[in-house]
């Protein structure tokens, strides 16, 4: 086999498959639309529903400014598709707050500076509400020194490896670690 | 991408017969597979989604082993309590890898079967034999710093990126696969994983009518055990060398041991070289020396990756003082 | 107002998600979707192209190639600035280097699009091209200028003598990769026809140039051109121009009359926007035993893409450093048919100082003197080579204050000497410089009849803090609470700047505002001290206070509402203006720069050489700063990107292909919350510089990344005893040098 076989093979793939139905709960709405089966939850968001607080740093997994929480966890909407989510409860920054009722950790991070450009920080904002209910859980982390032990503690090590999935190319990552400690420390969360 | 269309298996049985289908795939986490089907890289014509179906437990074995589901999230496979305290290496190596986000939704069977991370297998313009058999590997002479320093061919030297199937690799696994038939198999997860020999784009024993359903632990080994991951940054990236290493040592000498390597070969690759050096031996710098010695014996650089087989041997020797020094 | 630490006004709609950037508008409708199919050659010619099975695939509008492509106007070398030339884009059957774009598939859909442009069948024709740097090095020409319109080589007095001279010497040679901006937003642009105008969404910092690029390239009136930019998700160079996703989403958007939007993907990124130049620098210095410096060269060679030259002004940053009687610099090219070079922060700089700061810690080493105190020997009394005075220079108390702060003295200064458990530790430092520079820019401060104040110019925010600092000056200007003033940026129907970049941006928008604003007080107070309805008639307009909404001469006053009410029912505005630095006599007066001095600890694991930062602090003199706590930030980042050049970045070209291997997040590493320990500091002295401007303020977008990389690399120095030149300072380079492991 060739590599113009197996271009070939793959221009022949996939007669276009019909448009599914779906039904997402996002930010506690249920909200209907019709997506290629091919949309990944990130483009259902940001082209679909018009809720681009979710943004597209990359489309590969590879900075996190996608992250989002599905039923409370973080994941990446880039690399997941829509069709796969029905049933889930999902929430963007959108659904954390809005500009006149923010999120505590929204507060923070305007609070600490914990960013410039603004384009990760959505997906700063989801991953660390998320990482922070994951070492409530007591989940360890590379930087666990023993992960046998079922209770992990919320040093600033934890906090930078745990957003390490998370690139922010202003380098707010100082000011990001602040925002997290203070707003853990807050206990709003 | 390629256009497909959907299902979501609610019957593992029903799932695998989908499977068989022409041009279908599973996907579960997604984590990999869509991020090649972007690139065009992958193209299945129907998904079948397993992410649903209830392998997600991880249960107790009647030998004192672990069965991890294969569709449990990497994230729930690090923070179960059985896990770190009886397999801690296998909970250090995943949280070594990836980030938070991608443990969260990437499953055990599917960390198992992720493909490279070469970038010419990324880069759909250039050769590669894992991705179109017989167009060459323009890894050899190219940019190869990420590359094999052990069982690689003049096919393919590229590596496996996987952090979990190493440490799985050094607590002798065994991978739970299931046919559309109903009969199941059990491979020792050195088996699992082939070499690239001049078939590079066959990278493992599953069959097209097979599905990964879980992940056999048997009893640990008493002693250490430690996972050690060598990379530039100090997170997010994939291992330049890796080391999981369980160390049982008794009054001064080492009784058993299990090593494995990522970041050098096509697979995890488990060193019974270095586990026979260092069986009945002293644990001392010296042993571990040895045994690294032997370890790489074979290995061979291709440029840009000829400090990986220096790196592998100080990872070990130095995993291997930890291991024996702390048991 | 100017100087205090107000949170960034645009923070609550950065942090909700609600900031829109330019593939993020919806005010058009529904867009269509563009997707760009790059070359997979680097260097040749389409010999054939079939665009059959892509028009006929699903959703599909419009495949536009250089076949089908509509004539365009021609990249015009005549305009000063490349940024403001036109960018045609599909113009011919050459390619020039990989990932050159040679289709735009247009769909209903994002997925119709990134499949139907897999459907694009190219064959090409490859030749053979010039990619690799090493094989070339030798192979250079002589560029007129180098950027900013720098000269290319100067000398004074008579180097090889005085080198030759010298009792301690350092010659060495120093090569630094290409290396990429990154922003997170990727360059993304949505174009919109409206009539005969076009509406441009666009990822820029530089609005004006934008409009002048679009309106050239697609042969347009200017004024027929509307870029709008409110939000831009990162710049560092790689949107001061527009690039294809703009040009190619505009004739797609006219072509078909519809609202058309077109993102690079991240891996178009590394091809289609242009990079640092990778350079090789040999650095001589020459010093008598007391440290004193008799001689300075720096030669630099670069790669340049062979139709758009670009000269990083590599060697320039040591013109203004460092006194010496005998100096060299100079900057050499070699064509490569690879992408454009272009501005990534700190051009010249960044490059330049990881060299020339590590070489200074090379002669401290050989002297065997502290190269704290080295440096401060060196401290010239004016330019030492444009022979004028310095404007307010600092650096000698960044020094000193950063040696104090940090703890240097009680570093222990042999290589080697210092080892925790498995790190070797280490320090280092470096010296910090950046020239600043003035350019052309007006602002419109308008009043409204209810009393807010508006301030409009094209200027962009690109994470700088635009929108929060002119605020400030708009509301110190006019005597406003923080909340009537509102900005409104990013629109080239705004009166015109030279946008962000170069570190300009701050302070020409804000001495522009500045002006606004005192020109807007004049007409207040002409039309209240001038009526007899108000309580200020006859009053001496320059006695005159603005605070809290009101004007105040002597014990009477005013609310400015009533006075726009009263003269100006629709409001009233002013403009305030900046110079070109050419024509302002200060800049060719003085020498006016910003300094700074860094401080960096390192472990190196002894056994695998991985380096991680331990701490790091720096101290910088910038003038007078608007806002303490976005300045930290911005100065932080910088030293982080410094980190990155020291031991992260790099792009790597195959020679056999043309391509960028690594050219992903994954492959092209920058640094993570993992390598940045909470402990790294930025401290500004307090400053004013009162020949850069009537604020007394300079740029500081860049000096963060200058030298810091070097103190980074200096300190794993300290660490290993190892020198590594060739940088990123990565594994491989170390291990050699480490100690054989030990039980």
């Amino acid at each position: 086999m060739s590599a113009s076989d197996t271009h070939a093979m793959r221009r022949g793939q996939g007669e276009m498959a019909p448009p599914s139905a779906i039904k997402l709960n996002i930010n506690d709405q249920v909200r209907q639309l019709e997506v290629d089966p091919r949309t990944s939850l990130l483009d259902a968001l940001r082209e679909h529903l018009r809720l681009s607080g979710t943004k597209k740093g990359c489309d590969h997994g590879q900075c996190g400014a996608c992250t989002v929480l599905i039923n409370g966890r973080r994941v990446l909407s880039c690399l997941t598709l829509a069709v796969m989510h029905e049933d889930d409860e999902i929430m963007t920054i959108e659904g954390l707050g809005d500009p006149d009722h923010m999120h505590p950790m929204q507060r923070a991070f305007v609070e600490c500076d914990g960013f410039q450009c603004g384009y990760c920080t959505p997906g700063q904002i989801c991953s660390a509400v998320g990482m922070l209910a994951e070492v409530k859980a007591g989940w360890p982390s590379h930087v666990t020194t023993d992960v046998s032990s079922p209770r992990v503690a919320l040093t600033d090590d934890e906090i930078r490896e745990r957003m390490s999935g998370n690139i922010c190319r202003c380098a707010a990552y100082p000011n990001i670690v602040a925002a997290i400690r203070g707003s853990a420390e807050g206990g709003a969360i | 991408m390629k256009s497909f269309t959907y299902e979501r298996a609610t019957d593992t049985r029903a799932a695998v017969a989908a499977v068989t289908r022409p041009g279908a795939k599973f996907i579960s986490g997604g984590t990999n597979l869509l991020d090649l089907m972007k690139l065009d890289i992958e193209y299945p014509s129907h998904l079948v989604d397993i992410s649903r179906l209830p392998l997600r437990d991880i249960e107790e074995l009647p030998d004192g082993g672990l069965r991890i589901g294969a569709q449990a999230r990497n994230s729930d496979v690090a923070a179960d309590r059985r896990v770190r305290t009886r397999y801690p290496v296998l909970s250090e190596a995943l949280v070594s890898g990836a980030s938070g986000q991608l443990r969260n939704k990437a499953s055990t069977g599917g960390n198992l079967v992720q493909r490279t991370r070469c970038p010419y297998f990324y880069d759909t313009a250039a050769d590669c034999n894992k991705r179109d058999p017989g167009s060459g590997c323009a890894a050899i002479g190219g940019f190869n710093r990420i590359h094999a320093i052990l069982g690689a061919s003049e096919s393919c030297i590229a590596t496996h990126p996987s952090d979990m199937a190493v440490a799985m690799t050094a607590l002798d696994a065994e991978v739970e696969l299931l046919r559309a038939d109903g009969s199941a198999r059990r491979v020792a997860i050195t088996d699992f994983y082939r070499l690239p020999g001049d078939t590079p784009h066959i990278e493992n024993v599953l069959g097209g009518d097979e599905m990964i359903t879980g992940v056999l632990l048997p009893p640990p080994l008493p002693g250490r055990q430690i996972y050690r991951k060598v990379r530039d940054r100090a997170s997010y990236e994939f291992a330049l060398v890796s080391v999981a290493a369980v160390v049982s040592v008794v009054q001064g000498t080492i009784r058993e041991a299990r090593v494995a390597f990522g970041g050098v070969a096509h697979k995890p690759w488990r060193s019974v070289e270095a586990e026979d050096a260092l069986t009945d031996r002293p644990a001392r710098m010296d042993t571990y020396r040895a045994a690294a010695e032997a370890a790489l014996r074979g290995a061979v650089g291709r440029g840009d990756n000829d400090f990986k087989i220096e790196l592998a041997k100080r990872a070990l020797c130095r995993t291997l003082a930890q291991a024996a020094g702390a048991s | 107002m100017i100087g205090q630490a107000v949170n960034r006004v645009d923070g609550p709609l950065k942090a909700t998600g609600r900031a829109t950037y330019a593939y993020e508008h919806w005010e058009a409708g529904q867009p269509l979707y563009g997707f760009i199919v790059g070359a997979t050659i680097g260097k040749g010619r389409i010999t054939r192209i079939d665009t059959g099975d892509a028009e006929g695939a699903p959703g599909v509008q419009l495949v536009m190639t250089y076949l089908n492509a509509p004539a365009q106007g021609p990249r015009d070398e005549s305009i000063p600035f490349e940024y403001w030339r036109a960018q045609p884009m599909l113009t011919g059957p050459d390619i020039h280097f990989y990932g050159e774009p040679v289709a735009l598939v247009v769909a209903e859909t994002f997925e119709q699009a990134r499949d139907a442009a897999d459907l694009v069948e190219v064959e090409y024709r490859a030749g053979r091209g010039r990619f690799d740097f090493g094989e070339f090095e030798d192979d250079t020409y002589i560029p007129k200028t180098v950027n900013a319109g720098l000269p290319t080589d100067t000398a004074v007095g008579d180097f090889d003598a005085g080198f030759a001279g010298a009792e301690v010497k350092v010659d060495q040679q120093y090569t630094t990769p290409y290396e990429f901006s990154l922003p997170i937003e990727p360059n993304a642009s949505m174009v919109a026809p409206r009539g005969e105008d076009l509406v441009v969404y666009a990822s820029c910092q530089i609005t004006d140039a934008a409009r002048d690029s679009v309106a050239g390239t697609l042969m347009m009136d200017p004024e027929r051109v509307h870029i709008v930019t409110p939000f831009v998700g990162g710049g560092f160079g790689s949107k001061l121009g527009i690039h294809s996703e703009t040009i190619l989403a505009a004739l797609a958007a006219r072509a078909l009359g519809r609202p058309v939007k077109v993102t690079l993907t991240r891996q178009q990124v590394f091809q289609l926007v242009g990079m640092r130049p990778t350079s090789n620098q040999r650095v001589r210095l020459g010093a008598g035993r007391d440290g004193r410096l008799a001689a300075i060269a720096h030669d630099v060679t670069m790669h340049t893409n062979p139709d758009v030259e670009y000269a990083e002004q590599t060697a320039a940053t040591v013109r203004s450093l460092y006194a010496a009687p005998h100096r060299l610099t100079s900057h050499r090219l070699t064509a490569l048919d690879l992408p454009r070079g272009t501005d990534v922060r700190a051009p010249g700089e960044a490059p330049g100082m990881l060299s020339v700061e590590s070489a200074m810690d090379e002669l401290a080493d050989a002297l065997g003197m502290d190269p704290v105190e080295l440096r401060i020997r060196n401290e010239p009394t004016v330019d030492p080579e444009r022979n004028v005075p310095y404007s307010d220079r600092h650096l000698v108390e960044c020094l000193r204050e950063g040696a104090r702060r940090f703890g240097w003295q009680n570093r222990p200064a042999p290589p080697a000497s210092v080892r925790e458990g498995r790190w070797l530790i280490g320090y280092g430092m470096s010296a910090a410089i950046r020239g600043h520079f003035q350019g052309p820019t007006t602002v419109r401060v308008r009043l409204e009849p209810d009393g807010t104040a508006v301030i409009q110019t094209d200027m962009t925010d690109i994470g700088t803090g635009t929108y929060t600092i002119l605020t400030q000056v708009g509301a110190e200007g006019l005597g406003l609470p923080l909340e009537r003033v509102r900005i409104d940026l990013g629109r080239s129907d705004h009166p015109s700047s030279w946008g962000s970049g170069g570190s300009w941006g701050a302070t020409n928008s804000s001495t522009a505002a500045h002006r606004a604003c005192a020109a807007l007080r004049t007409k207040l107070l002409d039309a209240a001290c001038g009526d007899t309805r108000s309580p200020l008639h006859g009053l001496d307009p320059a006695a005159a206070v603005f605070s809290d909404g009101d004007v105040a001469i002597g014990g009477a006053s005013e609310a400015l509402r009533e006075i726009v009410a009263r003269h100006h029912p629709d409001g009233v505005e002013a403009e305030g203006k900046t110079r070109f630095m050419g024509d302002d006599p200060n800049y060719s007066d003085y020498s006016i720069n910003t300094y700074g001095a860094h401080f960096a600890e390192v472990g190196v694991d002894a056994d695998t050489a991985e380096v991680r930062l331990r701490r790091m602090l720096s101290v910088f003199s910038v003038g007078r700063v608007f806002n303490p706590k976005t300045a930290r930030s911005q100065l932080i980042g910088g030293m982080i990107w410094g980190v990155g050049a020291a031991l992260e970045e790099e792009a790597v070209v195959d020679p056999r292909s043309g391509a960028f291997v690594n050219r992903d997040f994954a492959g092209y590493l920058v640094p993570v919350h993992g390598d940045i320990p909470p402990d790294i500091e930025a401290v500004v002295l307090e400053g004013y510089d009162d020949k850069a401007n009537v604020l007394g303020a300079k740029g500081i977008g860049e000096v963060g990344i200058c030298g810091s990389g070097a103190a980074v690399a200096n300190a794993v120095f300290n660490a290993t005893g190892v020198r590594v030149r060739d940088f990123p300072i990565t594994i491989e380079k170390l291990l050699p040098g480490l100690p054989a492991m030990a039980a």
